[in-house]
C-alpha cells in the first residue's frame, strides 16, 4: 500500500501538484487510521490530505482514477489475436447475449434515471463491445472514446435524451431544462466511458505508462500558443477567479507599502509633550499610485489567443489601474478601451474586437513597422509620461521593416514599456523575428506564455 | 510499527490522561448526524468531516461563496453537542483581538490599590499581575482552555493579512497558546478547528500543510432538491426540483456571480410565500432577480433561458 502511495504521490508531482514530505505522512497516517474498504472514504483521506487547491482537484481526479481504478477481477487469458467485434462479446460481459439495440436502450435508461452504476456496467459492455481494444497498441485513450461514440450514435442519443425530458407542450424554459439536462447526461456517458477505457488501457500497460501517456499541465501551466479548445474554455473560465484574486492582492499590497513622506506639523504639535524635542516623528500617509496602462495587442491569428487573455485580464483588474487603454492591431492599429468601456462583461467587448476594431489596413499579415509608425502618427500625443506600455506580440513581422525609430519615439514618451511574447524564449530573434530591434528600447522583454507567468507580470506591475 | 493513533499522540502530547473518542463513529453516522440538523452534506463532505475529527486535524474549506461552508461548522457543533467559538476574520485582525490581551486597567488598579511599595517588592508585584486574573481571553485561547468540547470556527481567514495567519500556526498544529509572562496553554481536550475562506488570495503554504482541505462547490441538482425540501417549509417536491434544476442551469452560464445556495432558498420561500405550485416562464423572468444581483446577468439569462438550444 505504502509502495502504492507513494508511486501515486511522485506522479502527483510530476504533474506539478505540490506535494510536501509531511502531506505525504499525513496522507499514509490517515489510511492508516481508516477502513481500506471504504472506496469514498479512502479517496477522501487522500485528497484531503494531498490536493489544498481548488484548481488541482481536476489532475488529482485523474490520476486517482488511473491509479485506484476498480480493476476488472480477471485480465482476459484468451489471446485475443484478431479484435473482433464478437469475439470480444462472447469472451466477456455477463449480460453477453444482449443486442446492441438493447445495449444502447438500457444505457439510455440509466442515463434518464440518473443511474450511476446501471451507466458504468453499460459503459464496460459498450467498450468491450465497440472500442475494440488491442493489447500492447500504442494507441491513444481518445482514439477508442471516440470510435466507441460513434458506434453508440452519440448525437442520437443526445436528441433522443433531449426529447424524452421535454415535456409535452414545453414552453421554452422548459425546452431549455431539458436541453441543459441532456448535455449534462451525455457528458456523464463520456466520463463513464472514459474510465472505463483508461482503467482497461491501465490493466495493459501499467499505470506509470498511461500515467504518462495522459499527463496534462495544470491549468496554470498550459501554453496558451498550443492550447486546444477546450483548454482555451478552461483557462478563460479560470481568469475570472484570477483577476478577483489579483486585485484583491494588489490593493492590499498598495495600501501596506511605505508610509508617506514626514509631516512636519504633526510631528512639531506632537514634539510639544516632549519639551520640543521631535521623539515620534509622524508621516503623512501613503499616496496611493496606481499606474497607468496602455496595452497594445497583436490581434493576429498565431496569437490572437494570447493577446485576448490578457486584454480579458487587464481589465478585469481596470479599478486597480487609473486608466486602462487598449490598442489592437495586425497591420494597422486602432483603439478598443471604447468597447470595454461600454461593455460591462470584459468577455462580450473580446468578442466584439474582432468585428468592430479596424485593425487591418493591407493584407492582414502582421507589420509591426507600419503599426508603430501609424501609432506615433495618431496616438503619440495621447500618451502619458506617466503611463506603462505593454506589448503584446511576437514580433514575428513577414519580412517587413521594423521601423524603430518610431518604436523609439513611443518609448521616449512613456515611464515603463514592458514587452510579453507569447513564444519561447529559444524562438526569439530568429526568422523574422524583429524583436531584436526592439527590445533595446524596452525596459523589460519577458516570456509569457502561461497564465502563471501572466499573473507574476502583473503582479509586479503595481 | 509503533506508529500511534493521531488522537492518541496528540492527547499524549498535551498530557491528557486518555484520547478523548473521536465524535462520530463513521461518514455515515456523522452525515445521519448532519441531516438531522437540516444539513444535507454530500459524501465526499461527509467523509473529510469525519477524517478531520479522526486525525484531529484542523480543516480548511473553500469555495465560492454561499455553499454552506459556515453552515457546515455550525450543523458539526450542534450535532455533537460542542459550543462554538467563532473567529470572525477581518483586515488588520491582531493577536490582542484573536489570542489574548492584558487586562492593563485592572492591572493599573491593582498596584494603586496595593499602595506605593518599595523596589524589593516590584518582583513579587509584577509576577502577581501577570497572572490569569488579568488576562482577556480571546476567541483562539478560550478554545484551548475550555474544559467542555469545542467547535473553533476561523471564518474568512483570506480576509487576514498573511503575517497574521502566522498567529494560527501553533493553535493549529498543536493545540497550543504560548504567553510569555505565562507560559503555554495547552489543550484539555482536543478541539474541532474549521477554516473557512473565500479563496480571495493564496493562503500560505504553512497554514496549508497543517490543515486538511475540502473544497466546497455547487451541490448538484438532486442534493440542491433536497437542501430546498428540508430549508423550505411548504415546499412541493416537484417544485423544489424545478427549482433546482433552473438554478443548476444557471450555474452552467458564464455569469458574474452564480446563484449560491442561500439565494435559491430565498427564491424557493418567495416562490412558496407567492402561492405558487409550479414554475413557468413569466414567473421565472418576474423573479430571477432574486437570484441575479446583476443586471447584466440578469440580461443574458432571460435571453438564455428562452432560447431553448442553448448554443
Amino acid at each position: 500500500m505504502l509502495d502504492l502511495l507513494g508511486g501515486f504521490i511522485a506522479e502527483l508531482r510530476t504533474a506539478g501538484l505540490p506535494v510536501s514530505l509531511g502531506e505525504h505522512v499525513d496522507a499514509a497516517r490517515a489510511l492508516e487510521s481508516i477502513d481500506l474498504g471504504d472506496r469514498e472514504l479512502f479517496r477522501a483521506a487522500l485528497r484531503a490530505t494531498l490536493v489544498k487547491r481548488g484548481e488541482h482537484l481536476a489532475a488529482f481526479d485523474r490520476l486517482f482514477t488511473l491509479y485506484f481504478a476498480p480493476r476488472l477481477a480477471t485480465p482476459e487469458p484468451e489471446p485475443d489475436d484478431e479484435p473482433h467485434v464478437t469475439a470480444a462479446t462472447t469472451t466477456r460481459a455477463p449480460a453477453g447475449g444482449q443486442s446492441s439495440g438493447e445495449l444502447r436502450d438500457e444505457m439510455l435508461a440509466a442515463m434518464m434515471a440518473n443511474d450511476g452504476a446501471g451507466l458504468q456496467a453499460g459503459a464496460r459492455q459498450a467498450v468491450d463491445r465497440y472500442a475494440g481494444i488491442e493489447k500492447g497498441r500504442p494507441v491513444g485513450a481518445a482514439y477508442y472514446l471516440y470510435r466507441t461514440l460513434r458506434h453508440l450514435d452519440v448525437d442520437g442519443l443526445a436528441s433522443e435524451l433531449e426529447a424524452a425530458f421535454t415535456p409535452e407542450n414545453a414552453s421554452p424554459l422548459e425546452a431549455r431544462l431539458a436541453h441543459d439536462q441532456a448535455v449534462e447526461a451525455i457528458d456523464g456517458l463520456r466520463d463513464a466511458l472514459e474510465q472505463e477505457i483508461l482503467s482497461q488501457l491501465v490493466d495493459d500497460r501499467g499505470v506509470e505508462a498511461m500515467a504518462e501517456a495522459t499527463r496534462r499541465p495544470l491549468p496554470e501551466d498550459v501554453d496558451v500558443m498550443q492550447a486546444n479548445r477546450e483548454e482555451l474554455a478552461n483557462l478563460e473560465k479560470a481568469l475570472v477567479p484570477l483577476g478577483r484574486k489579483l486585485a484583491a492582492r494588489l490593493a492590499q499590497k498598495r495600501r501596506k507599502r511605505r508610509r508617506g513622506p514626514v509631516d512636519v506639523r504633526r510631528t512639531i504639535r506632537e514634539s510639544l509633550s516632549t519639551g520640543g524635542v521631535p521623539l515620534d516623528i509622524r508621516f503623512r500617509p501613503p499616496h496611493p499610485v496606481k499606474p497607468d496602462i496602455v496595452v497594445m495587442a497583436d490581434m493576429s491569428g498565431s496569437v490572437a489567443s494570447f493577446a485576448r487573455f490578457t486584454l480579458l485580464l487587464v481589465h478585469a483588474l481596470n479599478d486597480e489601474f487609473t486608466r486602462v487603454r487598449s490598442f489592437v492591431f495586425v497591420d494597422g492599429v486602432d483603439e478598443v478601451s471604447h468597447l470595454f468601456e461600454a461593455c460591462d462583461d470584459p468577455t462580450e467587448a473580446a468578442d466584439r474586437i474582432a468585428n468592430e476594431a479596424n485593425m487591418v489596413v493591407a493584407d492582414g499579415h502582421s507589420d509591426y513597422g507600419r503599426v508603430v509608425e501609424q501609432f506615433a502618427d495618431r496616438y503619440l500625443a495621447t500618451l502619458q509620461p506617466r503611463s506603462t506600455l505593454l506589448i503584446l506580440g511576437d514580433a514575428r513581422n513577414n519580412y517587413h521593416l521594423a521601423r524603430s525609430e518610431a518604436f523609439a519615439a513611443i518609448t521616449r514618451r512613456v515611464k515603463r514599456v514592458y514587452w510579453l511574447n507569447p513564444e519561447p524564449q529559444g524562438y526569439w530573434r530568429s526568422g523574422d523575428s524583429v524583436l531584436g530591434e526592439y527590445a533595446p528600447y524596452c525596459d523589460d522583454v519577458l516570456e509569457c506564455r502561461t497564465l502563471r507567468q501572466l499573473e507574476t507580470f502583473v503582479m509586479g506591475l503595481s | 510499527m509503533s506508529a500511534l493513533d493521531p488522537r492518541e499522540e496528540l492527547a499524549q502530547r498535551l498530557g491528557l490522561s486518555a484520547a478523548p473518542a473521536p465524535r462520530f463513529e463513521s461518514p455515515e453516522a456523522l452525515s445521519q448526524a448532519l441531516t438531522a440538523r437540516d444539513y444535507l452534506s454530500s459524501p465526499a463532505i461527509a467523509s473529510v468531516t469525519y477524517l478531520a475529527d479522526r486525525l484531529a486535524k484542523p480543516l480548511l474549506i473553500e469555495g465560492p461563496a454561499g455553499t454552506g461552508k459556515t453552515a457546515l461548522a455550525k450543523a458539526v457543533a450542534e450535532a455533537s453537542g460542542a459550543r462554538l467559538i467563532r473567529l470572525q476574520c477581518y483586515e488588520g485582525l491582531d493577536e490582542a483581538k484573536a489570542l489574548y490581551e492584558w487586562n492593563y486597567r485592572k492591572q493599573l488598579l491593582r498596584i494603586q490599590a496595593s499602595g506605593a511599595a518599595g523596589v524589593d517588592q516590584w518582583s513579587e508585584r509584577e509576577s502577581d499581575i501577570f497572572s490569569e486574573e488579568f488576562l482577556l481571553t480571546r476567541p483562539l485561547l478560550e478554545a484551548i482552555r475550555s474544559t467542555k468540547p469545542v467547535v473553533l470556527l476561523i471564518d474568512e481567514i483570506d480576509r487576514v493579512e498573511l503575517e497574521t495567519e502566522a498567529l494560527l500556526l501553533e493553535i493549529l498544529s498543536e493545540y497550543q497558546v504560548s504567553i510569555p509572562e505565562l507560559g503555554t496553554v495547552k489543550a484539555t481536550q482536543i478541539p474541532m478547528v474549521f477554516l473557512t475562506s473565500n479563496n480571495t488570495r493564496e493562503l500560505s503554504e504553512a497554514l496549508k500543510r497543517r490543515c486538511l482541505y475540502l473544497y466546497l462547490d455547487y451541490p448538484d441538482v438532486a442534493r440542491e432538491r433536497d437542501i430546498i425540501v428540508s430549508r423550505v417549509p411548504g415546499v412541493s417536491e416537484a417544485l423544489a426540483s424545478h427549482i433546482a434544476q433552473v438554478v443548476h442551469s444557471l450555474r452552467q452560464m458564464d455569469l458574474k456571480k452564480a446563484p449560491s445556495v442561500s439565494e435559491t432558498l430565498d427564491w424557493a420561500r418567495t416562490l412558496v410565500v407567492l402561492g405558487r405550485a409550479e414554475l413557468d416562464d413569466a414567473l421565472v423572468n418576474e423573479t430571477l432577480h432574486l437570484l441575479l444581483k446583476y443586471q447584466s446577468d440578469l440580461e443574458k439569462a432571460m435571453r438564455a433561458l428562452s432560447r431553448p438550444t442553448g448554443a
